[in-house]
């Protein structure tokens, strides 16, 4: 049997699109914070788990191992999870079956990304997750598999780009209660707006998509004898779930996220939920572009396949929603930033924080004792997925 | 609380002191088994695909062992050179995130006789130059052919194809 394991603080430094500090010195930030909610110091700490996504953004070989001393890993067991843009979550999952196979009692956790370093732009790293034999010469960029994967998607369920923008406008507002948030990113913005930014590569419009951001997140998670002689008040780690799809990108229907469905059902079995749509109170999915949030929501089965925009449309995912289930009340990617590997584990620290009761501005109007983190990444490919308790 | 993080501004950054490293390294791959066999194909104009008597699949890119039944694949099969749109995309950006003024239509196009959503990615051409045109005359579901580099031209390589283009059906 798996040992229970609690979160007990959590730390986020500023989102910024060009930090002065170095990832190390962002690290050392968050973790900093972590363990002073934790009241712990990092001698306490037994081992240490570290994600951050492609090399190439830094220049750096192997920098999982240069940013650890950041991270507090010096002389103590030490991993790097990355699983592209799904790492943010999966250093919690990663983290969760340390302490939970009984090996360690303590854990920090923490995800850091610094891409401004990358030039002339960050995205010009992602050209090498594409396959260097068939796909590179045809002079790729990043942007075409989200716009090839939102035009299968609106093309299946006949989704219009104003449904689609929605997601934009209600992420960048609830960005705005963030105290976090990337400068110029959060906003009061219509779907018009939305609509008249620069087509990028359609159907992707500029505000559809998620900044380049550098910023670091931590959180400390013990075993729950350590949580409960230290807290009255624990966070628990109810379930998780990951789970990769095959690297053919191009041999999947790309309109339903199955690897996010099989995530999920993992982390649901885990956490004895039989109706997720009932037994989940809050949800970050992740939304590095706008009609993520909505393909992530169904593959969660939050939603039928195709429902979530309905849903949309009628409030369902609003942060004041009273019967619905509020998706990215942090204001997500879109409105708060994307540290790739930071931003997934910044919507755990959402979760976190909404079960506390802390999210202040954003605390979500409906009562939560459950919520669920969701980040995705790779090639079209993973899906990692933790649901929190009270 | 209190949120640490020194935001700078890009004319802050370009004052900033910074440290500039231009890595310089070159990688030659081999093509493998199943690819070099399917890139000797296109220098002849043929697309050749690979079946998996286990699942059925008929698969391209073509791969020596099928990933879903985890056994050797079992057969060379030559398609044709027309396929269907499963989906496509009209891009303004490169990837340095500067602009260019005529699209890209990047696309996911499934070629006839493989099996369902068996996609690869290739580029659409002759389909006009601004959004608008684009969208007017690619629909996904759509017939299209490969048009090829001259003969003496293809050196077995995804670029052998130049793009695919609309079949025009007879009225
Ligand atoms: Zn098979």
């Amino acid at each position: 049997m798996a040992q229970k394991v609690a979160i007990l603080g959590a730390g986020l430094t500023k989102f910024m699109r060009r930090a002065k500090e170095t990832g190390k010195e962002l690290a050392f930030e968050a973790a900093r914070m972590a363990l002073e909610e934790a009241n712990m110091d990092i001698s306490e700490i037994d081992c240490v788990v570290m994600a951050t996504a492609p090399d190439m953004f830094d220049g750096v070989h192997m920098k999982g191992d240069w940013l650890s001393d950041g991270a507090g890993a010096k002389r103590k067991p030490y991993m790097r999870s990355y699983v592209g843009g799904g790492s943010g979550v999966f250093a919690i999952i990663h983290g969760w079956y340390l302490v939970a196979s009984g090996l360690f009692d303590t854990c920090l956790v923490v995800a850091e990304e610094k891409m401004s370093s990358c030039m002339p732009h960050p995205q010009g790293a992602f050209n090498a997750i594409y396959d260097q034999f068939l796909e590179r010469p045809l002079g790729v960029n990043l942007l075409w598999i989200f716009s090839l994967e939102m035009m299968r998607y609106m093309h299946v369920h006949k989704i219009s780009l104003e449904t689609i923008a929605l997601v934009s406008v209600k992420n960048k507002r609830n960005g705005l209660d963030h105290p976090c948030t990337q400068k110029g990113i959060a906003g009061e913005y219509t779907v018009k707006d939305i609509l008249n930014s620069e087509v990028i590569a359609y159907p992707v419009y500029r505000l559809m998509v998620s900044p380049v951001t550098d910023a670091a997140a931590a959180i400390v998670i013990t075993s729950e004898h350590e949580a409960k002689r230290r807290t009255d008040n624990p966070i628990w780690i109810e379930g998780v779930g990951w789970c990769l799809d095959t690297s053919y990108w191009t041999n999947r229907d790309l309109y339903y996220p199955k690897y996010v469905e099989y995530a999920a059902r993992m982390a649901y079995d885990m956490a004895g939920i039989k109706d997720p749509r009932k037994e989940i109170h809050v949800v970050e999915p992740y939304d590095p572009f706008a009609y993520k949030e909505l393909h992530h929501l169904e593959g969660l089965l939050l939603a039928d396949k195709g429902e979530a925009p309905k849903l949309l449309e009628k409030g369902f995912w609003d942060r004041d929603t009273k019967d619905g289930i509020p998706s990215c009340p942090s204001g997500g990617l879109l409105g708060v930033g994307n540290p790739i590997a930071a931003a997934g584990l910044m919507k755990v620290i959402e979760i976190y924080l909404q079960l506390k009761g802390e999210a202040g501005k954003r605390q979500v109007k409906r009562e939560v004792k459950r919520g669920l983190a969701q980040a995705w990444g790779d090639l079209m490919q993973v899906g990692t997925v933790v649901i929190l308790s009270k | 609380m209190k949120f640490e993080g020194i935001s700078l501004g890009l004319k802050e950054f370009e004052k900033e002191i910074k440290v500039e490293w231009k890595g310089k390294l070159e990688y030659e791959w081999d093509c493998g088994i199943a690819l070099s066999k399917f890139m000797e194909g296109l220098k002849h104009g043929k697309i050749l695909a690979r079946k998996c008597y286990a699942c059925g699949r008929i698969m391209i890119p073509p791969r020596m062992f099928c990933e879903r039944c985890f056994r050797p694949t079992d057969e060379w099969i030559e398609l044709g050179d027309e396929g269907e749109i499963l989906t496509f995309s009209v891009s303004f950006v490169n990837w340095d995130a500067s602009r260019r003024k005529k699209p890209e239509i990047p696309a996911v196009i499934r070629l006839l006789g493989t099996s369902e959503n068996m996609g690869i990615l290739h580029k659409l051409g002759e389909v006009g130059d601004t959004l608008e045109e684009v969208l007017k005359n690619v629909k996904i579901g759509m017939k299209v052919k490969a048009v090829w580099k001259k003969e003496k031209e293809r050196e077995g390589a995804i670029t052998d194809i130049l793009y695919f283009k609309p079949i025009k059906r007879r009225k």
